[in-house]
């Protein structure tokens, strides 16, 4: 892709023997928001490091609007970076923090202080100018972090896990700003999180990340309804997965024997599975519908039994037991006034789900 | 009220403390008390209130000699054991390379290894090396012994400042000079001013190397060392230790206080 803007090309990274980074190679678009998800010790955030420059590939390129970056110092970079804690200088008050990388434009008082002004009214902090940094709260630290890196208008923001120190309600309202900051200033953020609901929430593209390497890249529609491994799939949200076999292949319709479900239509799409295949049948617990009675229509129906639930006000979670399955199904439902409800009884009861709603995934 | 078995109070450890202090401090309070004692012998009763042997030390131009030989060594072996221990605690603290653990040990081999050994040690290098000694050489000496010192006071200040400030600041598109201008030398600060005092005072009071290693300029030790063996001299080396002793109590007062706030701020930031 040649209008990529940030491009990782085959990068490599070893710490001694351990490679921490495994051939990844990446392309981020102008002004994407673009998220590196994964648990921790799965690369993200060496990667994002290396775009910071404070690690260097072993091997590979990271270009950055055009320009090679191998060779090109920290300081010299055009991208700044949100750190974890925030880095807040502690000796400095938050005007000067904000000002702090100023100092090389060799800019007029005024003008200096104009600017620090409008980004302290940016982060909705104006009154806060003289505080010094241990005078803040987490969410101030975490607005002045992104200030200090915005005022000097780089190309590229990195964010290394900046939500992660913030307590749920505040971290939900943050997750909002910085979307609407992100549109505001137009600039490319490359975020890194092990939080997989923010990064559906935040981001354009996500690449999931899993021992050093990139597991699957997409939108967050295109990763959470059609993950393309069980990684990724049981990584995002939550996932029913059944052993299967292909039983039958019509162009890219088949057919597939799953444990528990029975026979099982799906699309393969590009993939090449034939007639005989080891394959995995994934369902979302919310794609699933339960009915008292067995539903009549278009859809695919089994029986089993309603074991369990659990009342989480907005949803309702079940479990199911199906006939020659040791785990039980999951299945979310929106409650309703007429909402089904498990009254510690085992009882029998019907599900069903549309043909689309299923995932079929290689046996790996 | 209940006190916690930790905060109850304990006659005899209280009757101890007072013991210990007593048995530390009254022998260092006899020196002025004969100092202001009109007579040369030291030895009780007490002949009198007298301030002579404090005239007598204004117009001997041999202590205000010494005196200025251990300002100078001492200033400038504090300047350059603590500029020197600031790189040495940075390297320490910061990179992981190999022999680092040795090395350190190395470094810090002056605080363990008798001082005698390392002063004839010197001096046969120097000599061999046909160096003339002076106040370069006791400096020389003296560095060596306040390097552990230096780094030692610095090595915590810079283990407790978190390395991502530095980093930020190269983020924000300083080099590595202006980020240790900007960011490493504020933090550290308190550290580099305990420094500059304890090593100063280290090498104010040190003896051995300065008697190995010192030419034809005695430091302020030596000088009084020389004066011993005249008894009418003692009285005013009284009156200078008397001297020494109060300065050396507003040093550590200075530095224990700046050292308190800057805990208190660093707690706070922490």
């Amino acid at each position: 892709m040649t209008d990529a803007f940030i491009s990782i090309q085959n990068v490599d990274k070893y710490f001694g023997k351990f490679q921490a980074i495994d051939n990844v190679s990446i392309d981020i678009g102008h002004g994407e928001f673009f998220s590196l998800l994964g648990s921790s010790g799965c690369g993200k955030t060496t990667l994002l490091r290396m775009l910071a420059g404070f690690e260097n590939p072993s091997s590979g390129e990271i270009y950055i609007d055009g320009q090679p970056m191998s060779e090109v110092p920290p300081h010299y970079r055009p991208v700044n970076m949100v750190f974890q804690n925030y880095a807040i200088f502690p000796h400095l008050n938050v005007r000067d923090n904000i000002a702090y990388g100023l100092r090389r434009q060799k800019l007029s008082k005024a003008k200096r202080n104009e600017m620090v002004d409008e980004m302290l009214a940016l982060i909705k902090l104006p009154e806060y100018g003289d505080r010094k940094a241990n005078e803040l709260s987490g969410g101030q630290r975490q607005r002045i972090a992104l200030a200090r890196a915005l005022i000097l208008r780089p190309k590229v923001l990195l964010l290394d896990e900046p939500l992660g120190a913030l307590d749920k309600q505040l971290r939900e309202q943050m997750q909002l700003e910085l979307r609407q900051l992100q549109r505001t200033v137009g600039i490319t953020f490359v975020f890194v999180t092990h939080d997989q609901e923010e990064a559906l929430t935040l981001s354009d593209r996500i690449a999931v990340m899993s021992r050093g390497r990139v597991l699957q890249l997409d939108t967050p529609t295109g990763l959470y309804e059609r993950p393309g491994s069980r990684d990724v799939a049981s990584f995002i949200g939550t996932m029913n997965f059944f052993e299967g076999r292909v039983s039958k292949v019509e162009g890219t319709k088949i057919s597939v024997d799953a444990e528990g479900l029975g026979a099982v239509k799906g699309d393969r799409g590009e993939r090449a599975f034939a007639e005989g295949d080891r394959i995995q049948v994934a369902i979302r617990p919310e794609k699933l519908e339960l009915t008292e009675e067995k539903p009549n229509g278009g859809t695919t129906t089994v029986q089993g039994m309603l074991k369990d639930s659990a009342y989480l006000g907005e949803r309702s979670h079940f479990y199911v037991k199906l006939d020659g399955l040791e785990k039980p199904v999951a299945v979310s439902t929106q409650n309703r006034v007429d909402a089904i409800s498990a009254n510690g009884e085992a009882r029998p009861i019907w599900l069903s789900w549309d043909p689309e709603a299923v995932v079929l995934l290689g046996a790996d | 009220m209940s006190e916690s078995y930790i905060r109850k109070r304990s006659r005899p450890l209280q009757i101890y403390a007072v013991i210990f202090i007593i048995v530390l401090y009254v022998p260092v309070l006899f020196i002025p008390l004969f100092s202001f004692n009109d007579s040369i012998y030291v030895r009780f009763p007490l002949e009198g209130f007298t301030l002579k042997w404090y005239v007598e030390l204004f117009h001997r131009e041999p202590v205000w000699n010494s005196l200025m030989n251990s300002v100078k060594v001492g200033l400038a072996v504090s300047v350059i054991s603590t500029a020197f221990g600031i790189f040495a605690a940075k390297a320490i603290a910061r990179y992981r390379f190999p022999g680092r653990g040795p090395l350190v040990g190395f470094i810090m081999l002056p605080l363990v290894v008798p001082l005698i050994i390392f002063g004839v040690a010197l001096l046969v290098l120097l000599s061999r090396l046909g160096i003339p000694l002076s106040l370069w050489t006791v400096g020389l000496g003296h560095l060596i012994v306040c390097m552990p010192f230096s780094i030692a006071t610095l090595l915590p200040r810079f283990e407790g400042f978190d390395p991502a400030l530095e980093e930020a600041s190269a983020d924000l598109g300083e080099n590595a000079l202006w980020t240790f201008w900007r960011v490493t030398l504020p933090m550290i600060f308190p550290g580099v001013i305990a420094s500059l005092m304890l090593t100063f005072t280290v090498s104010f009071d040190e003896f051995i190397m300065a008697f190995f290693l010192n030419g034809t300029q005695p430091t302020l030790p030596l000088y009084i060392w020389g004066q011993l063996r005249f008894p009418q001299e003692f009285p005013s080396v009284l009156a200078l230790s008397s001297f020494v002793i109060a300065a050396s109590f507003v040093i550590v007062f200075i530095g224990l206080w700046i050292n308190r706030s800057a805990h208190a701020g660093a707690i706070k930031v922490e």
